[in-house]
């Protein structure tokens, strides 16, 4: 084969197919996947959640992860957050002609990779290639579907009293991919928290606890999520300041280029909702997976549909949505 | 010998107990006056501080913050605004600027508005970026659009200086840097028609410290002597802030009007005197610049030299710079905000009609703008 994909590879002739015979079916290959119809068919008797997102990720390797992890963990959080076990996946790939053999190659290896983590496969799938220009390098397109293994995680459940946690330390990916842009020429230590959170919604449903909301913190960050989570419920949320856990590389990188790690993106980071008797357990199963899981707030009813920060000194103020460009193509 | 972190720069700063403990000593010696005492923070970085970490609801009733004209994005006027705007999208142009121009709109629009119409503007951290953007468009006029207090303008010195001494034929300046003590003293000396005098407004002065760093301590000598306002060069991180409010207070207390530094651990009488010589060598005062809100203030800002003239956009473009000036919306008070004689939520379009993603005025644009401080964390203040 070239070193490089060619728009030929996107003809639906054999060059389409030994792009697939040769790279997607050595890494995706499964029952359903090799009966090569139209469509998959699923046989699913539990009740299922799905969900979409497209990837468009600049730049596609980047410390801590790719395009194709992030493209695997993207849509597979989003139905783990349902309480579901992700099982299947469909993806496509539009990619500009010129992108390296070896970096696609790379990329499918890490989606094969995160696919193990979740247990899940690829049922149907789709390559593009349009010419240079046309996008920058490659967007990948994946929907997950799960099973759902825990019924009624839902924002309505959120109530007055419920504790609020925070998986890990925050803004991990959004601070990773600003320092890797153009531009901002700095060096550093930092790493993208892309990672699948089923396993952890796995261990928190094994070990019974009582989850009621629950919510990867993307764009937007966690300041993002309690917002809605607030605006949602008609409640307030109130944020000890000092018990959101930030790495200092994070919180180096806000300090240099005045951002709020609130506010920064996160690509394998949820928040969670549960009653206050259950969040010790909730904490020592998180901790197995990341010590900096930290219990950071509570639902109240001081200030409706608002999130607010409490310091260690005892003044407050608001948490809003962000607003305004941060930078584009983050995820 | 421990590695030292970044973390050490700040984390001692934002010390929780430290922080209680200047509110009590602050709440102890303010019970010995029986007065108000209002304090300008000259400085939008101290606004930001000031806001964010909700300092107001530590202090007693009797000691008010009044936000300053310090932010070189607020108070630049809206006719120079147009200018940017304006060049960016003369043909083959790439204007370079800093950041938090991207959203500030003068009469036909903002750069983030130039932007969508095809102009090619990058926003860069470091004026010496544009070294590199010169380089690489060999066949483009690369102006710099410079804005800034003294803390900014060594760095746009000495892209003057490279671009001189290493002779770049294609890079060009929009020079608006201004300077600290020509405002301050213009607050406490101007008269208005609508108020008898701004002198009552302003007790004492926490002094912008970082622009101290570059011209040192020395420029506020003459606010305690002249004008009887003491002042405190602080530095930005919450005790920093803190212990220059107590150290005000107690000049009250103990009857003393002086100049003292909060921030000794940067900041020096003399300042930084080759930074000073480098800004001295291409550029020199105008007579006079508009300051939004304020109005003309003689020596308050700097271009370049005349014998610069031919990398001085403003001198190349004269033709197409329009130089009437432009006033703002009228329900806008920014102008008052600027001077400390209004609060940006005693606006009646603060918050609805002026947000930080659609903003009217030009304090809401920046960060370090007053109403942007107070629209992301001001809501609660006491």
């Amino acid at each position: 084969m070239r070193k490089e994909v060619t728009l030929a590879m996107g003809n639906g002739g054999e060059e389409s197919s030994e792009l697939i015979e040769k790279l997607f079916f050595k890494y995706f290959k499964n029952e359903i996947l090799s009966r090569g119809e139209d469509g998959a068919i699923l046989d699913i008797k539990k009740e299922i959640a799905t969900s979409s997102d497209s990837f468009t990720v600049s730049p596609i390797f980047f410390n801590g992860g790719d395009i194709g992890k992030l493209s695997i963990c993207g849509s597979c959080n989003d139905v783990a957050m349902m309480g579901a076990k992700p099982k299947y996946l469909t993806c496509s790939f539009i990619i500009e002609e010129g992108l390296s053999l070896r970096d696609l190659e790379k990329i499918v290896r890490s989606m094969k990779k995160e696919l193990e983590i979740n247990g899940a496969i690829v049922v149907s799938g789709d390559t593009k290639v349009v010419p240079k220009g046309a996008v920058d390098k490659i967007f990948i397109n994946t929907t997950a579907i799960g099973e759902v293994i825990k019924k009624g995680i839902s924002i309505s459940n959120l109530k007055e009293g419920l504790d609020i946690i925070v998986s890990r330390d925050i803004g991990a990916h959004g601070a990773t991919i600003f320092a890797a842009r153009e531009g901002i020429e700095l060096e550093s230590n930092l790493k993208s928290d892309c990672a699948s959170l089923y396993p952890q919604v796995e261990a928190l449903i094994k070990n019974d606890i009582d989850i009621r909301v629950l919510r990867d913190a993307t764009r937007g960050g966690v300041a993002a999520v309690l917002n809605e989570w607030a605006r949602g419920s008609n409640l307030s949320i109130k944020v000890f300041e000092e018990k959101v856990p930030v790495s200092s590389e994070v919180r180096g990188i806000c300090e240099l280029l005045g951002f709020e790690p609130l506010t920064l993106a996160n690509e394998g980071t949820f928040v969670l909702a549960l009653p206050k008797t259950q969040s010790k357990k909730a904490l020592e199963v998180l901790k197995e997976f990341n010590e900096n899981a930290s219990i950071i707030g509570e639902v109240d009813s001081l200030y409706p549909k608002r999130v607010y920060l409490e310091s260690s000194w005892g003044t407050k103020r608001f948490l809003d949505m962000p607003t305004g460009e941060l930078l584009p193509r983050i995820c | 010998m421990q590695k030292l972190e970044l973390k050490n720069l700040y984390d001692d700063f934002r010390d929780g107990k430290t922080i209680l403990a200047l509110s009590k000593l602050i709440n102890k010696e303010a019970k010995k006056l029986n007065r108000d005492i209002n304090i300008m923070e000259v400085c939008g970085g101290h606004t930001h501080t000031i806001m964010k970490y909700g300092l107001p609801q530590l202090l007693p009733k009797n000691i008010n913050f009044i936000h300053g004209p310090g932010c070189p994005v607020c108070i630049m006027p809206k006719e120079r605004i147009d200018h940017a705007y304006i060049l960016s999208l003369q043909k083959d142009v790439i204007l370079v600027t800093l950041g938090d121009m991207i959203k500030v709109p003068g009469s036909r629009g903002s750069l983030q508005d130039a932007r969508r119409k095809g102009a090619d503007i990058r926003f860069v951290y470091s004026p010496l970026e544009t070294l590199k953007i010169a380089k690489e468009n060999p066949n483009k006029m690369v102006i710099f659009f410079a804005i800034g207090f003294e803390t900014t303008t060594p760095m746009s010195a000495v892209l003057v200086d490279r671009v001189i001494k290493e002779k770049i034929n294609n890079i060009y300046f929009h020079i608006n840097h201004v300077t600290v003590p020509e405002v301050m003293r213009e607050l406490i000396d101007s008269r208005d028609e609508h108020i008898d005098s701004y002198n009552n407004q302003i007790d004492a002065f926490l002094g912008p410290s970082h622009v101290s760093v570059i011209a040192g301590s020395k420029i506020y000598e003459e606010f305690p002597t002249k004008y009887k306002r003491p002042v405190v060069v602080a530095g930005f991180e919450p005790v920093d802030v803190m212990e220059g409010v107590l150290m005000l207070i107690k000049q009250f207390v103990e009857n003393r009007c002086e100049l003292e530094i909060q921030y000794k651990r940067v900041v020096t009488r003399e300042g930084n005197l080759n930074a000073q010589k480098l800004i001295n060598t291409y550029f020199t005062k105008r007579e006079l610049f508009r300051w939004r809100g304020l109005g003309n203030i003689p020596n308050s800002a700097w271009r370049l030299k005349d014998e610069y003239k031919s990398i001085d956009a403003e001198e190349i473009f004269k033709d197409i710079l329009p130089i009437e000036q432009i006033e703002d919306h009228k329900l806008c008070i920014c102008g008052d905000i600027l001077r400390g004689i209004a609060k940006p939520n005693e606006c009646t379009i603060f918050g609805t009609a002026c947000k930080p993603n659609s903003p009217v005025g030009s304090c809401m644009v920046s960060s370090e703008g007053a109403c942007a401080a107070y629209y992301r964390y001001g809501n609660l203040l006491k």
